[in-house]
């Protein structure tokens, strides 16, 4: 089982708030982890980490060690537009741009420049195929992305990350915005998905985490309290704390 | 249900409040419509072909307003050309480069929004100063297309930073996230969206400036003139120009003359806000 990401004594901060406090993780290759706790627990925090995308707030800080296939992700030299190619996301709220489908799918792929211009057709398909969106779009694929559900949209946006083949993806509560029909959806993607990528996702449903990762970590005041194997987690927590969160005495 | 005492007051205060408002915009299309009636009952007449395509002359009967036409457009022209680059280049400095804390930027922010409010004869006297006499440009289209970019670069700068900053944050992340630069953000998804907030606020800026005579007054352009500009270092005459020459004129044809000409004026700042209104409504559709 090989490591993809490794956590070492993270440290984070916002300004004078220290928001992660000493946080050592493993993330396994092909392998859904999720991350729980209750709102400002530092969770979303953490994941930002992972593609650097606290640079856009001012006055924030990393400290520690992030290490990705064995390259230093918070050292200064190495390159955030690469980075983040590799290591993609998708938010809590559907945010596709302002486009057709067909350019959403390939923003990131034109802009890149490294995908041949005669394989944009067939990555367009793949991606909204891997996203199990296709058969829904394949006849308005010049629509506007606005045009579709809340849910379409999401499926949409995690298309939009498959095309620029990124190894790892980040989601922080992609289905927080969305109907249960739309989140059954997406929880059954991820599980195709991680046959080919690591997935990372940040849910505040504790049964969310418990049907879909295959490891969990519980945050609380920016320490990560437990991680483990989800199954060892929700049958046998070994801290109170976690213990107390997923039986629901508190969060 | 019973309508009590108290119900009828507030039904009634309704109505009243409702015919206070209404009057308010009545006494606005009343003024406008004395307006434009005395204009067009003297100025109709005076509209033909011949009255677009001639030069200005002494004699009445033979006048038109050719060259000012020309020299409205060189300058609009011109001004344009220099005013949306340096405008909206400013504002996506200030929205996506800048620091926002620094007091660098809150002091530029501040004194934007202050140019704005700065009286056109102000510029026309910086332009005269700067731009006719410093830079040796002399009283000719460019010192006044410079000037004009002066008087309408605060309106486009903030039209352009109100546009950009009502782009959701979320779109930017979003290109972000996927691996692209900060400038193919902008490019890509940020100015797309804010282009018909950045339109609209520009080309009733161009508007603004078409009408104004003041600041030209004070960088050269003469009243009248009876050649046409050739190059934009020539010197020329505007359309508000011309109006204000023939105005001042005691001859009542001169007056009848300047009722065309602001007819004209109008018909052009009419088809240019359509314009704004039809770019952006195209490019609104876009979106949805």
């Amino acid at each position: 089982m090989s490591i993809k990401v490794n956590v070492q004594n993270l440290n984070f901060y916002y300004g004078d708030f220290q928001a992660l406090k000493g946080i050592n993780m493993e993330i396994h290759e092909n392998k859904i982890t999720a991350l729980i706790g209750p709102s400002g627990c530092g969770k979303s925090t953490f994941i930002k980490t992972l593609n650097r995308m606290y640079e856009l707030i001012d006055g924030t800080k990393a400290t520690g060690s992030i290490s990705f296939d064995g390259t230093e992700l918070l050292d200064k030299a190495t390159d955030v537009v690469d980075l983040r190619k590799r290591i993609g996301m998708v938010f809590q709220k559907p945010n596709p741009f302002p486009k057709s489908i067909t350019e959403n799918v390939l923003y990131g792929v034109k802009r890149h420049g490294d995908v041949p211009k005669t394989e944009w057709k067939e990555l367009l398909e793949t991606s909204l195929r891997k996203a199990s969106l296709w058969s829904e779009v394949e006849h308005k694929l010049n629509q506007s992305a606005f045009s579709l559900s809340g849910g379409q949209q999401q499926r949409l946006c995690i298309a939009r990350t498959l095309a620029t083949k990124p190894e790892v993806l980040l989601m922080d509560e992609p289905t927080s915005a969305l109907d249960p029909i739309a989140t059954a959806k997406i929880e059954e993607l991820l599980e195709e998905l991680k046959k080919e990528y690591t997935v990372i996702i940040v849910t505040h449903s504790m049964q969310q985490a418990a049907r879909i990762s295959d490891y969990c970590g519980f945050f609380l005041s920016g320490e990560l309290i437990e991680f483990g194997l989800t199954k060892q987690l929700f049958s046998n927590p070994l801290d109170q704390r976690t213990e107390d969160y997923i039986t629901g005495r508190f969060g | 249900m019973k309508t009590t005492k108290r119900h009828q007051r507030r039904l009634l205060l309704n109505r009243i409040f409702e015919w206070i408002f209404f009057s308010t915009i009545a006494v606005a299309i009343l003024v406008l419509g004395a307006l434009l009636f005395d204009i067009f009952s003297r100025g109709i007449s005076g509209l033909d072909w011949s009255f677009i395509t001639s030069m200005p002359s002494s004699r009445p009967a033979k006048a038109g307003i050719f060259p000012a036409l020309l020299g409205t457009l060189w300058v609009i022209l011109l001004t344009a050309l220099i005013a949306l680059p340096v405008g909206i280049g400013t504002a996506i400095y200030l929205e996506e480069y800048a620091n926002k804390k620094s007091w660098f930027f809150k002091a530029l922010n501040l004194n934007i929004a202050n140019l704005a409010g700065v009286p056109a004869i102000v510029y026309g006297i910086l332009g005269l100063t700067v731009f006719v006499q410093l830079l040796k440009i002399g009283p000719t289209i460019l010192a006044g297309a410079l000037t004009l970019s002066l008087l309408i670069l605060p309106v486009i700068i903030v039209a352009s930073i109100e546009a950009i900053r009502a782009v959701p944050n979320s779109i930017r992340e979003g290109s972000l996230a996927l691996g692209v630069t900060r400038w193919q953000t902008i490019t890509g998804a940020i100015l797309p969206m804010a282009l018909p907030g950045i339109l609209t606020g520009s080309i009733l800026a161009l508007s603004r400036a078409m009408g104004e005579a003041a600041p030209l007054i004070m960088v050269g352009a003469v009243g009248f003139v009876t050649f046409l500009p050739d190059s934009i270092l020539d010197r020329y005459t505007v359309l508000p120009m011309l109006i204000y020459n023939w105005t001042s004129r005691p001859q009542d044809e001169f007056a009848q003359l300047a009722a065309s000409g602001i007819i004209v004026m109008l018909i052009i700042l009419m088809l240019t806000n359509l314009t704004a209104i039809i770019l952006r409504n195209r490019s609104q559709q876009r979106i949805d």
